[in-house]
């Protein structure tokens, strides 16, 4: 009468006794699957349901096998309820709304909206072309004067030279007891941003910062130090630097860790870098906005932050103070559409700077951050700008 | 006391998915929360959402057994409705100004900490079954959502038989239940 759950029965004996050719396996827990399927929801005879249950009590596994079927029928009971449920309700609402049973509350203030155009579409249309018009001799003047890269649409953010060379003349007068780290005779090239990785005085800036064959790093206070090039890597836009210089107080600890798995999209970004020739150092906030770089490049990301030349190897923190990434290019005529390289590269550049290095000079560790959980962004920033110098590249 | 009646007499019709009484009670609560939603810096579409959310939470509370309403369907839906807008416009950042509220509403603290569960198993299963890919997907929905027999469906998918189909929709299940309970563990 129940030749077919004795079937059953006897098979997963077979299966849970003797070892079987793998092909049968398959068909004998298709059955198992159906057969509790079949007790879940009640459609076996008593006599089924006794038998099974006895099979059940006997063998563990088929019981946490039930247990866990069980647990998804449940679920996907729920799920299919809600399913149809949800489709009840829309159809029922259009069916409504088609019927007129309700106005839109926000339509009348639609209206007032179209009013509003109707009667300044004129003055709309003058600031509107006005602000075309600035916008494109903006954008005509940057691609005039910036160096092409990548078919003229991207923009590395290293400074340029004459800027610098100026402000380091202003500087030098407004200053005159401080000396220039800079050699005498020497030109600067290139500047940007860096940071600390390592307590030691290693810095990560972007390759296209370092123009030049020396390099001096600067502080938030003014102060300059000179630093070596350990290693740069075109590829990866990322170079090692390393503060050689008395001046320079190791700090204690790195306040922030490298973070190795990618972000979340629209996850909120802050930087802070040196884009002024005053050699400030500037906060910007945005968010991430594309997990890939440009032309979907997967060693890059996304970040809409209006990111001026200087900004160039300036580090990207998420909201717990995590360094994500380094800015390393924007978008010329998207404003606010930055690139940053992704903070695991760090590791691949560390890398391959130990494999070039034939001495064994290298001695790097990247220090264990101590993420410090400041109270806000304020005292985040104050605690992080010690770590984040201005690079200046000269020949 | 007729009023009371009628209640449960909705509430009845709605664990059996009535759509006649699904209708009643938008006509008759939507523009309350429409009105709500507006006031409080959201949109008629936003109203929409947040009332089918409403229309949610009831409909899976009276689905239990031990269901007992303890108010009014309207303040019911009302309460439930004003928690979960509140708790979107906080999530959007947009939480200001203390909201303009003029209806009763009561505690449902328990039933939407509920619904949020639900709301995330939900989510789990939907994300689950839509990266199965196909044939997966619909012969899944048509065995567990649809309730189709297994001989119906060998035919809809042209298998040439039921047992064919009853091998795929295995393999197909075990696919699911895999992926469902790798994320459904981590959610709990």
């Amino acid at each position: 009468m129940f030749t077919a759950l004795e079937k059953i029965v006897f098979c997963t004996v077979q299966y849970w006794g003797l070892r079987k050719p793998k092909k049968d396996f398959i068909m004998e827990d298709r059955k198992l699957v159906e057969t509790i399927e079949k007790y879940l929801t009640g459609a076996m005879s008593a006599q089924e349901v006794e038998l099974f249950e006895t099979l059940r009590k006997n063998t563990p596994e088929i019981d946490q096998m039930v247990v866990e079927h069980s647990m998804f029928l449940q679920h996907m009971d729920i799920y299919a309820d809600r399913r149809n449920f949800t489709y009840l309700t829309e159809k029922t609402f259009e069916r409504l709304l088609a019927a007129g049973e309700w106005a839109d509350e926000n339509t009348s203030t639609k209206t007032r909206v179209i009013q509003l155009w109707n009667k300044y579409k004129k003055v709309a249309a003058i600031a509107a072309s006005v602000g075309g018009f600035i916008a494109l001799t903006t954008s005509a003047l940057m691609m005039y004067f910036s160096p092409s890269l990548n078919g003229n649409q991207l923009l590395q953010l290293s400074k340029a030279i004459e800027v610098i060379k100026k402000n380091q003349q202003v500087q030098g007068h407004l200053l005159n007891e401080v000396k220039s780290k800079v050699p005498e005779n020497a030109k600067l090239i290139s500047g940007g941003s860096g940071f600390l990785v390592n307590t030691k005085g290693y810095i990560i800036t972007n390759a296209h910062v370092l123009k030049g064959n020396g390099a001096i790093v600067i502080n938030h206070v003014g102060q300059e130090l000179q630093a070596t090039i350990i290693y740069a890597d075109k590829a990866l836009d990322l170079a090692l630097l390393k503060i050689e210089d008395k001046d320079f107080i190791e700090p204690s600890s790195i306040p922030f860790s490298i973070r190795k798995k990618m972000s979340d999209l629209g996850e909120e970004i802050f930087t802070l870098g040196y884009p002024r020739n005053d050699n400030d150092i500037v906060y910007g906030k945005g968010y991430l906005s594309a997990q890939t770089g440009y032309e979907g490049d997967s060693s890059s990301f996304q970040i809409q932050i209006s990111a001026n030349p200087g900004y160039s190897g300036a580090p990207i923190f998420n909201d717990k103070g995590e360094l994500i990434g380094i800015i390393s290019t924007r978008q010329k005529l998207a404003e606010g559409v930055a690139f940053a390289i992704k903070s695991n590269k760090i590791i691949d550049l560390i890398e391959n700077a130990k494999e070039n290095d034939d001495k064994g000079e290298i001695k790097l560790k990247i220090s264990k951050g101590e993420q410090h959980h400041a109270a806000n962004r304020k005292d985040q920033i104050s605690n992080l700008k010690n770590y984040i110098y201005s690079v200046r590249s000269y020949n | 006391m007729k009023a009371e009646l009628n209640e449960q007499a909705l509430l009845k019709g709605l664990a059996n998915n009535d759509s006649k009484v699904v209708e009643t009670l938008y006509k008759s609560h939507f523009n309350m929360i429409q009105h709500f939603v507006i006031n409080n810096n959201g949109s008629f579409d936003d109203a929409r959402d947040v009332f089918q959310e409403g229309m949610i939470a009831l409909y899976e509370k009276v689905q239990s057994e031990s269901f007992v309403l303890t108010c009014q369907i309207k303040t019911y839906l009302f309460s439930i409705c004003k928690h979960v807008w509140l708790k979107r416009l906080h999530q959007m950042g947009k939480y200001s100004s203390p909201l303009s509220v003029q209806e009763d509403s009561i505690s449902v603290e328990e039933d939407l900490m509920d619904l949020e569960k639900k709301d995330a198993a939900f989510a789990i299963m939907d994300r689950a079954l839509n990266s199965l890919g196909e044939p997966c997907k619909s012969l899944l929905e048509g065995y567990y959502i649809n309730k189709k027999g297994m001989q119906e469906l060998a035919a809809d998918f042209g298998y040439t038989n039921a047992d064919n189909a009853k091998n795929q929709k295995y393999k197909c299940l075990l696919r699911l239940k895999k992926l469902f309970f790798a994320q459904y563990n981590i959610g709990d």
